[in-house]
């Protein structure tokens, strides 16, 4: 089978999600631009958009039709080519209406598992829960005659658990797409002992179409990006509740602290707990599940996020991409207030902010901001600068800087170690590309 | 012609755009140009009728008719005449011919001439669509997505070809700082806020690139996508006394050229301006006077190709040879002929159906002495200056040459 006729029919499992809907977009947009080839013209593309909520699907609808002209405005010239032929589109205005359409008319929208039975390629991008993901790639393998390949988007569960349980033999590997795949370039690439050699080379072939970076990752509980970014979650959380009880101060004040730390000093696009929220505090205390069995030593689990899901506080985002509160409560994208888990609620930022940067101390001279060293050239040297007078540095902002850089380097290392990754280079990559950090976590500057 | 005013031009570039906020509709532009001149010349009662000059209201703002605009400037010049017209970028160029032509027919003694365009309602994808109507339609099918970029990179690309690459490059890149630095000293222009050290640098280094945008120009090449308004006062002497504005504070109008092209041909030749070579020799000759009595010009630069053949056009420099002409510095501010004193259209900013007449705005300062920071010395032996504005690729043009009162 072909690159174009694997394509030909294919399904997302989860299209209405958060991963779904971007996985969807960036395949239906492939899709059509390889029907609008001379040689594809007559064939037919189809993309089944499968998800349990017809409200979730009808939502979608409206966010591809706004992402496929965002889309199409960049690639104009392109298209005037591809449309030579229509006469009867003259106008660039006319032209990416009519991709729009080409766009929309690949893809399927429903809720029956039945319309995956047909198809060539399905991407699995369901909820973060084994159970679910093997009992649906069975089902769709036990009805589909044409012996199709699974790319699951799982971001920690091991992917031969998923081949052998769903007995899917070779037909599967882990393709995961970072948030929000239609903006992030990193996808980690997961295969097992089995996976077929036409299946991985089709995903390379995909994801260079789809210009995106892969990194391959061993097949362990978490891979790479999880592997790094649970571990440095639970540094912070840890160091959060011992910086409350060292300083005696509340929790929230040292949340606080922490998330400055890690935001600031450690010129991160956010802080960990502003990242635990992006990403959930469900979906995090999910995948540590996931990843806990299979590393019995590190005790991969903290009681502070069974607490906050306990009180309801789960972080995440709205359909519209805006930030739920969590650990933080958001104003228009701005940290307001801290939760604080004795009363339950949220406190102002204001009424210790004053406090909290106090005992931190100040930058130094050569405080960076993320936004401005992330296409830096001279990164390297500033960042250099920078940390060497973080270190040279006795206020507890520096200190907790220098302590947490280490820690994230550890981790960094220890996923080599452990064979997560093969290389520092590709754990480096991962939180550069996935994550969208400044530096690896793999570096010399807090050493 | 006295009393010029015009709005900011408006886009990026300028501090207080913000692509994502409201921004001023063409109402406010119109009224605002509009009172500008009003307050100079003794207001509403003295206009006897008006003009306005645009392109393409009726697509980038869904409106036309025009001319039902003017009273809301002042309630005064309702129940006089009003007109609009178009002629592309060229529009603002027409409504000075119309503004002089109804003077010289002593329709009139004060014509309010006025330009707008207002361009951001639209992005820059779709604006192309709306200006490409400045061309022939029926050739938009096979143009570039950037309709009129692509039009003048065609033009770039024969004279790379005919005359190389590097030289041609070096006069554009030249070309392109002489509008950046000379905006910076227009606070109403679009790059008065750009603060890059080196413009010619940046414009020297940045190479065409065909697949992300035209094959021969780079961004930096054309004039920005704009929103503005300028107006201007045409008076005749009897206008003049009647608005108590004394002769040395108004420029006089010594002679034009209206030209126009086929728009259904192809361009004769692509390394010449050839309409833009006819006006403005018609216009010198019905003014009397010589390049080289000239002391300043405004040219219409949609594109720095455009500045170097109109250059090879006046016969300032000989065919093939502008760019260097350009590139040693000639055209700038304090060369032997400075050009497009406020930015030009690259640099203040092109909103297409303002243009023609901010031009006159421009030229109106710098010979009057109220150009504030972008003064140019004017010579006694050379007192007179001469704008040139084009509409679509060479097809409807005016020149005017001005002297000062």
């Amino acid at each position: 089978m072909t690159y174009e006729e694997r394509l030909q029919n294919v399904s997302v499992l989860g299209a209405a999600g958060k991963m779904g809907s971007g996985i969807l977009l960036l395949t239906a947009v492939e899709m059509a631009d390889l029907s609008l080839k001379p040689e594809n013209k007559n064939k037919t593309f189809v993309l089944n958009a499968i998800d349990i909520d017809p409200a979730g699907l009808s939502g979608l609808m409206k966010y591809l039709r706004a992402q496929i002209r965002k889309i199409a405005e960049k690639k104009t010239v392109w298209l005037r080519k591809a449309y030579a032929d229509r006469e009867d589109l003259v106008e660039n205005f006319d032209i990416i209406d009519e991709y729009i359409f080409d766009v929309l008319n690949v893809i399927r929208p429903g809720t029956a598992m039945e319309a995956a039975y047909k198809s060539n390629l399905i991407f699995e991008a369901v909820s973060e829960n084994r159970a679910l993901k093997v009992k649906l790639l069975r089902q769709i393998d036990e009805n589909n005659e044409n012996k199709p390949w699974y790319f699951t988007n799982t971001s920690s569960v091991p992917i031969n658990l998923i081949e052998k349980e769903a007995g899917l033999e070779g037909r599967v590997l882990g393709f995961h797409f970072y948030n929000p795949p239609a903006v992030q370039k990193l996808v980690e690439l997961i295969t097992t002992e089995k996976t077929s050699e036409e299946a991985v080379s089709f995903a390379k072939e995909y994801a260079r179409n789809l210009r995106k970076i892969i990194v391959p990752s061993n097949d362990h509980a978490g891979f790479i990006g999880n592997g790094h970014f649970m571990r440095d979650a639970l540094h912070g959380l840890k160091e959060a509740e011992a910086l409350a009880a060292e300083k005696n101060i509340p929790l929230h004040e040292a949340i606080y602290i922490i998330n400055k730390v890690t935001q600031d000093y450690l010129v991160r696009p956010m802080g960990i707990f502003q990242l635990i929220d992006y990403v959930g505090i469900d979906v995090v205390q999910f995948i540590l599940n996931v990843m806990d069995p299979f590393n019995p030593d590190e005790g991969l689990h903290h009681h502070l996020l069974d607490k906050m899901m306990e009180q309801g506080v789960k972080g995440g985002q709205y359909s519209s991409g805006a930030q739920k509160d969590g650990f933080l409560k958001y104003e228009k994208g701005r940290i307001v207030g801290i939760w604080d888990m004795d009363k339950q609620e949220y406190v102002d930022v204001e009424k210790f902010k004053g406090k909290c940067d106090e005992m931190m101390g100040s930058l130094p001279e050569s405080r960076l901001s993320w936004k401005s060293i992330i296409r830096d050239k001279n990164k390297d040297d500033k960042l250099k600068k920078f940390f060497d007078d973080l270190k040279a540095s006795n206020d507890l902002g520096a200190v907790l800087a220098i302590k947490y850089g280490k820690r994230s380097k550890e981790i960094g290392e220890k996923l080599v170690s452990d064979n997560v990754a093969a290389e520092v280079d590709h754990v480096n990559t991962v939180m550069l590309t996935g994550f969208y950090h400044a530096y690896g976590p793999v570096n010399n500057y807090f050493d | 012609m006295t009393a010029g005013y015009n709005t900011i031009s408006l886009g990026t570039g300028r501090k207080e755009f913000n692509p994502k906020k409201p921004r001023p509709g063409i109402e406010h532009y119109i009224s605002e140009a509009g009172k500008g001149v009003l307050e100079k010349i003794g207001g509403a009662d003295n206009v006897d009728e008006s003009v306005i000059g645009n392109f393409m209201a009726a697509r980038f703002n869904k409106q036309a008719n025009l001319p039902g605009f003017v009273p809301m400037i002042d309630e005064k010049l309702q129940w006089k005449p009003a007109t609009s017209v178009e002629g592309a970028c060229g529009s603002g160029g027409l409504s000075l011919m119309y503004g002089l032509r109804s003077v010289l027919a002593e329709t009139a003694d004060v014509v309010l001439t006025m330009g707008v365009e207002v361009q951001n309602t639209v992005k820059a994808i779709y604006g192309a669509d709306i200006l490409a109507g400045a061309g022939w339609y029926q050739k938009r099918k096979n143009g570039h997505a950037y309709f009129f970029p692509g039009q003048f990179s065609d033009r770039a690309g024969a004279y790379y070809e005919k005359y190389g690459f590097d030289r041609a490059r070096k006069g554009m890149a030249r070309w392109y700082a002489n509008a950046i630095e000379n905006a910076r000293l227009d606070p109403t222009a679009q790059e008065h806020h750009n603060s890059n050290p080196d413009p010619y640098g940046t414009a020297l280094k940045m190479k065409p690139n065909g697949a992300a945008f035209v094959d021969h120009l780079t961004v930096l090449d054309c004039s920005k996508v704009s929103d503005g308004a300028s107006g201007i006062a045409i008076c005749s002497e009897e206008g003049l006394a009647r608005i108590g504005v004394d002769k040395k504070d108004a420029v006089e109008v010594m002679g034009w050229g209206q030209v126009i092209r086929n728009i259904t041909n192809d361009p004769p030749d692509l390394v010449e301006l050839t309409t833009i070579k006819k006006a403005a020799h018609e216009a010198m000759e019905s003014a009397g006077v010589t390049i080289d009595q000239i002391g300043t010009i405004e040219t219409h630069d949609c594109f720095s190709i455009a500045g170097i053949l109109a250059v090879e056009g006046l016969g300032l420099a000989k065919r093939g040879e502008g760019a260097d002409w350009v590139a040693e510095g000639n055209t700038s501010r304090d060369g032997y002929m400075p050009m497009n004193t406020t930015g030009g259209l690259i640099g203040w900013g092109h909103p297409t159906g303002a243009t023609g007449v901010h031009q006159a705005v421009t030229i109106w300062q710098q010979l009057t002495g109220k150009a504030g920071d972008a003064q140019i010395n004017i010579s006694d032996d050379r007192p007179y200056g001469m704008t040139i504005n084009m509409g679509g690729d060479d097809v409807t043009v005016v020149a005017v040459v001005y002297k000062r009162g």
